[in-house]
């Protein structure tokens, strides 16, 4: 330990008055692609074990190896997981940012640093733990190239021994991180003995933060939304992926094909009962989704926001000449190449009235795994039923980073194929045409190549009721308003919004998607700093449902919170409301690329309330 | 004879695109294969409206600019047992669409993929199309100075396993040439020249009926002998080749150069750059290679369409989901 850090330590820190238990976060500084990810799962998963809830946000760089990244793991016993703004601890070992770090920490927070940076001098109101990283890898791991890469462990066991986390959960956690790989194991073993026991021998605790064990996980699992929404599509029964790789929803694909190639084989022939195809480009992705879903495959692709820009033109075909397809859009920052390894809530407007001419399309909404998993269900059953793309809207936040979450449910019903033709119906209706509208609900029937069915000729250009050549007024007029009412017969059978908090009408809060978790915890923090009891509904898809105008009805005003510059969901409202009820919408805005977090929304809800802002994280370590 | 017919051209009277869907429809015809059977695909432009002249009884589908080869691929891995013929033109496949046919020939994917080459776009008044040849001149006077591309070099080059080019005027040749194709399992790439009569058939274009006449080099004579026909090919070895097509039917080309083996992917380049030296253009079977392992194979799909799996075959039992959830606790 150098002498300035102890000189440090002991001007900082009296023994702490009090312990902050399970509630505080931790700031993972590295560099990308220094196996940093080990690390900061196995302390992630070490919480998790301990039944505290816990959540991880993996802020990296648009890079493969050298430059910043960050990790923060916030423990939080009242169950937030939303990012929060403000570091309680920092683990400071890239020497490029340690500085600004360090700098940019609230009074009384708590650094854990790689001693040759001498950090302590920075500041004098912050408690310092300097670790000399170099010397403990050293000894731990004899071979010099191989301490690269267990190096980032040393810091797992200094925080477990900091914090009290129990090391038989750290070596379980490990195990689960690194399985079969025995030699690694035992390397990073010993690298995080060796920061454990150099913080039983050096440092002396002075921070108040304790990790308690809050009765285990339970049946609870860890898994991140590209990673759910990929077991969704293997449930739904998935035939056809066709994707084109592109960040942040690489890995929804990749996902698949891995569960694909294990549970899809069939046992008798070892042949496939599935196939994935990577594109040249996004535009064959959707294109072949389409070509597949016409045919009567059970198919997707997977993107983000450039991705489905690039979709647009073969949305609208989709839309138009009524093809079913599943498009996963995990987005990210935009406009144009943007941020993309940020995340955001852009892509709603585009998405939702995609290509050019009269278009609207089925957004669906994920908020949580569970969400990411059961949508991407109803997704392939939406699609069927109402023969037209669907949008499963979800986002970096939600499809990289890792959440807990309980198991997943089986599907109990079969598959929603929609309404195909057979010998059945054909026999009840006399006469078919692809576009008719038989039953009123502007849902005509299909039929698939193959099946015995009369053919049709699927088609972008104008066509009439018997899917023929048109370009009359009255066969197109009647098109267009057979698909409006097919939208129309779609709002009653979308997931509907659902009532988080009853509140009590004063304040209303609109929010979907990841922005959710911060809505939670700023509904709880109006309510304590402002005794405001917000009413508050999740929307869950497009096109709206009845339960949202009556929502804005029952509330004097409505906050609508979302992660993008122009209120992009809130616009959409603004193209389906009356005047009155559009008079009521307020937008609270997020968009630096960052997870939404709760003291951002509060403090502009209680700016639009007319309240006193809180004073500058007022909320932090009252 | 009926479901082999499509409803009526809106074409220009005399265009080559007519006389290839003629050729289609006999095709298909004296090969006995169903309509219903069929899936046909187009992209935008005057050739990908002739889908709706042939074979009324299949499904078909008329998609976006350039972008059939995307559709198709997805409709034939989601049912693998139709047979399907996909329409494209110059620009459409050329220009707009080369992405998707660069990658289409790389996958070999089993479809008929016909390019009615007429080297302008008819449906927007006559612009050049990246067929046109360097010194073609437009109705307006316009002289073409870029290179062509040479569709059937570049299959070639990207790995296709059958290329052919004929004229929309060599009724015999064309039949043949369609009929080989649907014996091929694979990509069949056929350039079809195409004239259009009303903006590319003056004095000056190199896509016009008189010059295709004049300038069509055949590689030599093609009869197709149908796998349902049991006849015994006797050919004199030297100026003949014959190829076994994967379904078991005959292609016997005749009267070729002695050394001209359309198996050889480099005499094929030869022959076509060659032709294109002169100023002609080679017709016929320019290479095959009959055994190339095709998309679905290299997919390792199940023989029953994925279309059309039971759900016990798709959905994984909840055991499955069990064991994954307890491998994420």
């Amino acid at each position: 330990m150098s002498p300035t850090g102890v000189a440090v330590q002991d001007a900082a820190a009296s023994q702490p008055a009090r312990q902050i238990v399970n509630d505080f976060n931790i700031q993972v500084a590295t560099v990308n692609g220094s196996g940093s990810q080990t690390a900061n799962m196995v302390l992630f998963r070490s919480i998790f074990q301990m039944g505290i809830p816990v959540s991880g946000k993996n802020l990296f760089p648009s890079n493969i190896a050298g430059l910043p990244t960050w990790y923060t793991i916030r423990t939080s016993k009242d169950g937030y997981v939303a990012r929060k703004r403000e570091i309680d601890v920092l683990v400071a070992m890239n020497n490029e940012t340690a500085r600004d770090d360090v700098m940019g920490l609230e009074p009384g927070a708590t650094v854990v640093y790689d001693e040759p940076m001498q950090l302590a001098a920075l500041r004098d109101d912050l408690i310092f733990y300097p670790v000399p990283f170099d010397k403990i890898v050293a000894q731990v791991c004899p071979d010099a190239k191989l301490r690269r890469l267990v190096r980032n462990m040393i810091y797992d066991g200094v925080l477990a021994r900091l914090f009290d986390i129990d090391m038989a959960q750290v070596e379980t956690a490990l195990n689960k991180q690194l399985g079969r790989k025995v030699k690694a194991l035992a390397l990073n073993q010993a690298a995080m003995k060796g920061g454990y026991d150099y913080a039983t021998e050096h440092l002396t605790k002075q921070d108040p933060f304790v990790l308690e064990s809050m009765g285990g996980s339970g049946d609870k699992i860890l898994i991140d939304g590209n990673a759910a929404g990929a077991l969704g599509s293997l449930m739904a029964g998935v035939t056809v992926v066709a994707w084109y790789p592109i960040t942040p929803s690489s890995s929804l694909c990749e996902t698949l094909i891995d569960y694909l190639r294990k549970y899809r084989i069939d046992k008798e022939t070892g042949k496939a009962t599935f196939a994935v195809v990577q594109a040249e480009d996004e535009v064959a992705a959707i294109g072949m989704t389409l070509g597949a879903g016409w045919a009567g495959a059970r198919a997707m692709t997977s993107t983000s926001g450039p991705g489905i820009s690039l979709m647009a033109e073969f949305t609208g075909l989709g839309y138009y000449a009524e093809v079913p397809a599943v498009i996963f859009d995990v987005q990210r920052v935009g406009p144009s190449t943007g941020l993309p390894t940020r995340t955001a809530q852009g892509d709603i407007l585009s998405t939702a009235l995609l290509s050019h001419g009269d278009t609207k399309h089925l957004l669906l909404l994920p908020s949580s795994m569970a969400e990411c998993y059961s949508m991407a269900i109803e997704a392939f059953d939406l699609a069927e039923r109402f023969q037209t793309p669907v949008f499963v809207m979800s986002d970096l936040d939600l499809g990289m980073n890792a959440w807990v979450s309980e198991p997943f449910e089986c599907p109990t019903e079969p598959p929603d194929r929609g309404k195909l033709l057979d010998a059945e119906t054909l026999k009840r209706l006399g006469e078919w045409g692809r576009y008719r509208d038989v039953d009123g609900d502007g849902i005509a029937y299909r039929s698939l190549p193959g099946d015995g069915m009369p053919a049709y000729f699927c088609r972008g250009s104008g066509h009439d009721g018997d899917a023929g050549y048109s370009e009359r007024a009255d066969d197109y007029e009647n098109n267009l308003n057979r698909l409006a009412r097919k939208f129309e017969t779609a709002r009653s059978v979308v997931p509907g919004p659902v009532t988080e908090r009853e509140g009590d009408g004063k304040v209303g809060v609109l929010a979907y998607g990841s922005t959710h978790w911060a809505v939670v915890e700023s509904c709880d923090q109006l309510a304590r700093e402002a005794a405001l009891a917000p009413r508050y509904l999740r929307l869950r898809a497009f096109p709206f449902t009845d339960e949202l105008t009556a929502f804005i009805d029952r509330c004097d005003r409505v906050y609508v919170v979302e992660q993008n510059r122009d209120a992009q969901m809130l616009s959409l409202m603004r193209m389906e409301m009356s005047p009155e009820r559009i008079a009521k919408l307020r937008s609270v805005l997020h968009y630096g690329g960052l997870p939404i977090d709760a003291r951002s929304i509060t403090d502009a809800i209680l700016a639009g309330e007319g309240h006193a802002l809180a004073p500058a994280n007022g909320d932090l370590k009252t | 004879m009926q479901p082999y017919r499509g409803s009526k051209t809106t074409l220009c009277a005399g265009c080559g695109h007519n006389a290839i869907s003629e050729r289609v429809i006999h095709a298909f015809y004296e090969m006995g294969i169903e309509p219903s059977r069929v899936i046909k695909l187009s992209g935008i432009g005057c050739s990908s409206k002739s889908p709706a002249y042939f074979l009324g009884g299949s499904h078909g589908f008329n998609g976006v600019h350039g972008r059939m080869p995307s559709i198709g691929t997805g409709a034939v891995i989601a049912n693998q047992q139709m047979i399907a013929v996909g329409t494209s033109g110059d620009g459409d496949t050329g220009a707009i669409g080369i992405g998707q046919f660069v990658h289409l020939m790389r996958r070999n994917l089993p479809i008929i993929y016909i390019i009615e080459d007429n080297g302008c776009y008819g449906l927007t008044k006559g612009q050049f199309s990246p067929t046109a040849d360097v010194g073609s001149k437009l109705k307006t006077g316009v002289v073409n100075d870029l290179p062509p591309i040479d569709t059937c070099a570049l299959a070639i080059e990207l790995g296709a396993s059958f290329v052919a080019r004929s004229f929309s005027g060599d009724k015999k040749q064309l039949t043949a040439v369609l009929k080989a194709a649907l014996s091929h399992r694979g990509t069949a790439m056929l350039d079809v020249i195409s004239p259009c009569v009303t903006f590319n058939d003056h004095v000056g274009s190199t896509k016009s009926y008189a010059y295709a006449r004049d300038h069509d080099e055949p590689l030599g004579e093609i009869d197709f002998i149908p796998y349902f026909q049991d006849i015994d090919v006797e050919y004199e070895a030297g100026s003949s080749h014959l190829v076994k097509m994967h379904d078991g039917s005959q292609l016997l080309l005749k009267k070729l150069e002695a050394e001209y083996d359309p198996t050889d992917r480099l005499e094929a380049m030869r022959i076509l750059h060659e032709t294109s030296r002169r100023g002609e253009f080679a017709t016929g079977v320019i290479y095959v290679e009959p055994d190339k392992e095709d998309f679905i194979e290299l997919l390792n799909l199940v023989d029953e369409p994925l279309a059309t799996l039971p759900l016990e075959r798709v959905r994984p039992p909840k055991a499955v989901l069990d064991e994954i959830m307890e491998e994420l606790r």
